[in-house]
């Protein structure tokens, strides 16, 4: 960035420093911050939750209540118990169901895109599925409510259409955007040389794609499903209005359950700060905190490939 | 040695990309068990050319073929089964292709998509394909490793082994030497000559030389043109029709 103002003379004095190396390191320290500023969230948060569930985890807490009870009755004036197990089931029903659904849907259509669609088709089928990717929760939670409940009622014949599989089918179709946007990528990521190479030795469309496309493209699309799990566990707002909410482990479909997430999200506006409640509740933070953490890591570390030697 | 038998006969074949003409009005033939080789500079069509001829073309949805080619006595813009066409003709592109799976099973894949299963007939296959490709020595300790993981000239062989796994009857080479240092071209030009036995091969290549080295027969073809045919030798002799044939092979142009 030599100005008109800086005089040829002036650049070339060896023992200045001029502006334009201040700004370098102006600028570089700068996008250092901007970087480190991950870390330092979320480190942050990982200290602030586990210093508000501290007090419970430390105190109160029996480890096998706290994992072995169904019971979640943390306002009993009695005898509040605190066991997550029908938490948990709730949350691993729910995306266990999710996954059933969004798994197959979303390889399906990033295969579709990713080798059978061409030209505009394809444009307008991405564009359409980042779109849905970007649809609120709230609105996934409400199509639950309002348009799968009565059907599953009417359906089924049940009495209430809030449960495991509506709330399993709606946090699905919700996974199946991102998890086909990243399987898509992966695909795309497949040298078309392979495609061509196996085509040439008279293989058919799916043969190429069974046989090379996809053990090719496998640890992208390890990683998509990762990640989708990872986007049901941690989905809160349409879980908490499609499941019914009620703490429960299910034994049918219909059963009516309550995710961990929502459970954080419905109590916590109403316990006393520093109460025992509210930390335990901050405990169901840390446990969620822990289990995507390593859901994220592991699709991380397939992204990059823990290959084989 | 060279056969009369026509085994591939086109007749004013024409490619064009978008209404871009590549090439124009090529007719030629290739004798059974020969080398034919074809030169010419960038942009002259021969790579177009090498891909209408196991239907690659397909591929490309902007491409346009007319004319008619002859395989074996097959019209191949009629036949019905393409895939069994392209089993019979093996095809090697410039930059080795080494699909990551095993080494084993690069050369097992299109065996095992004809329908072989039975693991010794394989073991013959992969074993065979890849002592003709000269490779075998070099990795039969390690078939399981990747594929993609071996050196560019030795994938450029694992291609080829690849290649004749299925027992072509036609092999088209698409300047296989490109991405390959001399010493393992002159290895896969000893493969080559000894497989024209069994093989009929149609060789493009950008290195003169290296058409003359192989090619019983060598096409010179220029901006979508055929310029002229002629027996290998009796062209790099000066006994050449077109001026612009010996300007190339001199190395005047292109």
């Amino acid at each position: 960035m030599l100005t008109e103002k800086v005089k040829p003379s002036a650049s070339m004095n060896l023992d200045h420093r001029g502006r334009d190396w201040y700004t370098d390191k102006a600028i570089a320290l700068l996008v250092f911050v901007s970087g480190i500023s991950a870390i330092i969230f979320i480190i942050g948060i990982f200290v602030f939750i586990t210093k508000e569930g501290f007090g419970f985890i430390a105190g109160p807490l029996n480890v096998r209540e706290f994992f072995g009870s169904p019971a979640w009755r943390p306002t009993s004036l009695r005898d509040p118990t605190y066991g997550v197990l029908a938490l948990i089931a709730g949350t691993a029903s729910v995306t266990g169901l999710a996954m059933v659904v969004s798994v197959p849907f979303s390889l399906g259509a990033a295969i579709f895109i990713g080798e059978f669609a061409t030209g505009r088709l394809r444009e307008t089928l991405k564009v359409l599925v980042e779109l849905l990717a970007a649809i609120p929760s709230v609105v996934w939670g409400f199509i639950g409510l309002s348009i799968m409940n009565p059907l599953i009622i009417d359906l089924f014949d049940v009495p209430v259409g809030l449960g495991v599989l509506n709330s399993g089918i709606v946090l699905g179709l919700m996974a199946a955007p991102i998890m086909t946007t990243i399987a898509e990528d992966a695909l795309k990521a497949v040298p078309d040389g392979y495609r061509e190479a196996a085509e040439a030795m008279g293989a058919t469309k799916w043969q190429v794609i069974f046989k090379v496309v996809l053990p090719t493209a496998k640890n992208g699309l390890v990683a998509a499903v990762l990640l989708g799990v990872g986007r049901g566990f941690g989905e809160t707002m349409a879980v908490l209005m499609a499941s019914g909410h009620s703490v429960n482990i299910p034994t049918s479909p219909f059963d009516s359950v309550r995710a961990l997430t929502a459970t954080i999200a419905a109590e916590l506006g109403e316990t006393a700060i520093g109460s025992e409640h509210y930390r335990a509740l901050f405990t169901l933070g840390i446990l969620l905190f822990v289990v995507t953490f390593i859901i994220n890591l592991t699709a991380d570390l397939v992204v990059r490939g823990v290959k084989k030697k | 040695m060279v056969g009369e038998d026509v085994k591939l006969s086109v007749r004013d074949l024409s490619i064009s990309y978008d209404g871009q003409p590549a090439l124009s009005g090529v007719s030629l033939d290739v004798h059974e068990h020969e080398i034919f080789g074809i030169i010419g500079p960038a942009g002259s069509g021969k790579t177009s050319f090498l891909r209408t001829l196991n239907r690659m073309e397909m591929l490309q949805n902007n491409m346009t073929v007319e004319g008619s080619i002859v395989f074996d006595g097959h019209d191949i813009s009629k036949i019905k089964n393409v895939f069994a066409l392209r089993r019979r003709i093996g095809v090697v592109f410039p930059l080795p292709v080494g699909l990551p799976l095993s080494i084993y099973d690069n050369v097992a894949l299109a065996p095992r998509l004809s329908g072989i299963k039975k693991k010794a007939a394989l073991d013959e296959i992969v074993e065979r394909c890849l002592r003709r490709a000269a490779l075998w020595d070099e990795v039969k300790d390690r078939l399981t490793a990747l594929g993609s993981m071996l050196s560019g000239g030795q994938q450029q062989r694992l291609t080829i082994a690849r290649a004749l796994s299925q027992d072509p009857e036609l092999l088209l080479l698409d300047e296989f030497s490109i991405a390959v240092d001399p010493v393992t071209t002159m290895r896969i030009e000893d493969v080559l000559k000894e497989l024209k036995e069994e093989v009929t091969i149609i060789l493009v290549t950008n290195l003169v030389q290296q058409a003359r080295r192989l090619a019983d027969r060598t096409a010179f073809f220029l901006s979508g043109e055929l310029i002229e045919i002629g027996d290998t030798e009796a062209l790099f002799n000066g006994e050449v029709k077109d001026q612009r044939t010996s300007d190339y092979l001199e190395g005047r142009f292109g």
